[in-house]
């Protein structure tokens, strides 16, 4: 079958690798209809996060048709013909962490735990197409997936809806709704989300259903800002004014209630002194992380807030506002989002029409263009904002 | 999982030889550094006259101080280079009474920065004779020195959602623990309370050896042992506790191998060696595995469930080929 794969760092090669088969007893085959570049990709391809190999399959956002079955699932669970979208945490259904619906910490769907352990001192869910520290599973940008403990996570799409409209319910609509989930919405808040990609516009969109009074977009790329001011929310452009100041003024200089890192650790920044510390101590190794967005989130945030993070950070970061955060009571919260625990309500909301995930795909390309797919996400190019791989 | 490793002969005393060894390489290259850029404070601090001879002689010694620092910092037998920084130091003692006999000028200075050089030398000299004894004792990195003679001591723990009862059950049938332990190839009853064990290929093939239950307390607690003549006596112990959830079970194992000499000592030591705990708390990671979800997990990085982690780096994450497959089958 075809396939993305990882080629070395910058280097994204759609290769011919066998197809997969049944290794585990409750493990089933996906036939891939519908996949997506994530932010998180950008990062494994840029080199920041560690025990990557040449050939490892990327992709973690995927949806298709099961097309086999191993003999321990449950076939009033699932069946060949089912269409499903595949969350990509994997995660047994069974230990201590999934019966607290912490799925993205399974305590037994990591084969590489021992290495998880050492570099975040418990280990993780494995995750397809992220690493040999999550697991060393087949990514879902491919024709075909092997998709473990099947009848634990895929949801079955019973109803019309089209790929487009469900595709999202694999990572980043519940990742952006879960970044609003934890900042416990009240109707009077004013909800601030740094990064105004796929997932941040996720977060905007969730934080106003949840009953936010504003909602403001900070980023840098005019096109973003624009998608998330169409969608109703407050741009506010980090290269043109001082953020901090800007949140003041929108908020009779109380400060958002409530801000979201949807970020992470390749963030940018508007002073150019500060982007070149943090770009030169993440090139010689010795932080991993580029945290300008949450150290603003935490220094913007009005004392007693919450500050939830949903940008990915894989290891460690330097200047950390501990005295903004401990003084000024803030209440940091964060998780890789625990997928499963939102894939049904979400489907709901949107069979109802409250969400329209649609609204950010720019650009759907063949599989065999993931290439360039990659080139156009990563450098925001042709204004774009999601790109569906269609295998 | 929390675990702990105790071997008979302890390897403390190397480490901390090490790092006094560290200790002392950062010192020098403080001072050399110094030394070298600024020579001028260096001397006024020691007391000694601004001349060309000591001039020359305080940038001789920050180069010399240099070296010391390169091989205590860098060096494997730091014993050597603690040596090296006592020869340096009967040199400096020498320079010193020299210029106290010599000089008038700051002779408070001087004796000041004698007596505190003869402090310096006090130390290395300890050093450099506990770091020569230690290597006479130990080769270097602890964890491969696993020797003849030596009992290894592991212990791991961990939490399995399954109620003390079941997991008891599971690990008295002694026939399943080969699907979770790494180093086991087969275990066959051959009593109530006696069986027949052999070892797979990362503990040293064709090894076995009989067993005996030597205690159990049903529902929470298992000791055995190995009996009669065999080439690494081993023994164990598993106790289960009910967790403070009121579903979950705590599992907590101790084994003990003796290591013999020969081709199989050698193999259980390096079996052992790089991380020995590592290797049972993978054991254990794998009995939660069976018991919660049924399986040892593969990915297709680590196909090979037992095995998993003896293969890294691994293949890469993507799907076996149906030649791949056939060969690891039987893994």
């Amino acid at each position: 079958m075809r396939a993305t794969t990882w080629a070395g760092r910058n280097k994204v090669e759609v290769r011919d690798v066998p197809d997969p088969k049944i290794l585990n007893h409750r493990d089933a085959i996906v036939r891939i209809t519908s996949t997506a570049i994530c932010g998180s990709d950008l990062h494994l391809v840029d080199g920041y996060v560690p025990t990557m190999q040449d050939g490892d399959v990327l992709g973690h956002e995927f949806m298709g048709e099961v097309v086999e079955v191993g003999p321990g699932v449950d076939p009033g669970r699932l069946r060949a013909g089912d269409r499903v979208v595949v969350p990509f945490p994997i995660a047994c259904g069974a230990c201590a962490a999934c019966a607290a619906e912490l799925y993205s910490c399974c305590e037994n769907s990591n084969p590489n735990a021992g290495i998880a352990e050492k570099m975040f001192g418990h280990p993780v869910a494995g995750i397809f197409g992220y690493s040999h520290l999550t697991g060393g599973f087949a990514g879902g940008q491919a024709q075909y997936a092997r998709v473990p403990f099947a009848d634990v996570g895929p949801i079955k799409i019973e109803s019309d809806l089209t790929d487009e409209q469900v595709l999202f319910l694999s990572d980043i609509l519940p990742t952006g709704y879960m970044g609003a989930e934890m900042c416990d919405i009240r109707s009077s808040d004013v909800v601030a989300v740094w990064g105004a990609g796929p997932v941040g516009q996720f977060a905007m969109d969730s934080a106003r259903l949840l009953g936010a009074a504003k909602v403001i977009a900070i980023d840098k790329e005019p096109y973003r800002l624009e998608l998330a001011e169409q969608a109703g929310h407050i741009p506010v452009n980090f290269e043109e004014v001082d953020v901090r100041s800007r949140l003041l003024e929108l908020t009779g200089g109380r400060g958002p209630d409530k801000c979201i890192d949807a970020v992470g650790l390749e963030a940018t920044h508007g002073s150019a002194h500060i982007a070149a510390y943090d770009r030169v101590k993440q090139a010689v190794r010795s932080e991993t992380e580029r945290p300008h967005a949450l150290r603003q989130a935490i220094l913007s945030c009005r004392s007693g807030g919450v500050v939830s993070v949903i940008g990915v950070y894989g290891g460690l970061l330097d200047k950390f506002p501990a005295g903004a955060w401990m003084n000024r009571s803030l209440t940091l919260r964060t998780g890789q989002c625990h997928v499963q625990r939102y894939m049904k309500p979400l489907l709901q909301r949107i069979e109802r029409g409250e969400l329209d995930p649609t609204r950010i795909i720019t650009h759907t390309l063949p599989l065999d263009e993931a290439e360039r797919g990659f080139e156009l996400f990563k450098n925001k190019q042709d204004n774009c904002e999601k790109v569906v791989l269609k295998p | 999982m929390t675990r702990s490793v105790n071997r008979t002969t302890g390897h403390a005393g190397h480490e901390e030889m090490q790092r006094q060894g560290r200790r002392l390489g950062w010192l020098s290259l403080g001072l050399g550094v110094a030394q070298l850029t600024a020579p001028h404070t260096v001397r006024w601090i020691s007391g000694v006259d601004d001349s060309a001879r000591s001039r020359a002689v305080v940038s001789v010694v920050g180069v010399r101080e240099l070296v010391h620092a390169a091989g205590l910092l860098t060096g494997r037998r730091k014993g050597v280079w603690a040596w090296t920084r006592v020869v340096g130091d009967a040199m400096d003692l020498t320079a010193l009474g020299m210029a106290i006999a010599h000089r008038g000028g700051r002779r408070r200075r001087l004796v000041g920065v004698t007596g505190a050089v003869a402090g310096i030398a006090a130390v290395d000299l300890l050093t450099a004779v506990h770091a020569t004894r230690a290597e006479h004792t130990s080769s270097a990195p602890a964890a491969r020195s696993a020797r003849k003679g030596e009992s290894v001591e592991l212990t791991a723990t961990t939490t399995i959602r399954k109620p003390a009862p079941d997991v008891f059950a599971f690990w008295r049938d002694l026939e399943n623990l080969p699907t979770f332990m790494a180093h086991l190839e087969q275990v066959r009853r051959t009593g109530d309370r006696t069986s027949h064990w052999s070892a797979s290929a990362p503990f040293g093939k064709d090894v076995e050896w009989d067993a005996e239950i030597a205690e159990e307390t049903p529902g929470e607690r298992i000791a055995w042992r190995s009996t009669g003549k065999t080439a690494v006596p081993n023994a164990g112990t598993v106790w289960f506790t009910p967790a403070p959830d009121g579903e979950s079970t705590e599992v907590n194992v101790a084994l003990a191998y003796e290591i013999p000499g020969g081709a199989v000592g050698k193999a259980v030591a390096k079996y052992f060696g790089e991380e020995p705990h590592q290797q049972l708390d993978d054991d254990l990671r794998r009995l939660k595995q069976v018991l919660e979800t049924g399986e040892v997990v593969r990915s297709d990085g680590a196909p090979w469930g037992k095995r998993a982690r003896k293969e890294f780096p691994q293949r890469p994450a993507q799907p076996l080929s149906d030649a791949e497959l056939e060969k690891g089958a039987d893994a």
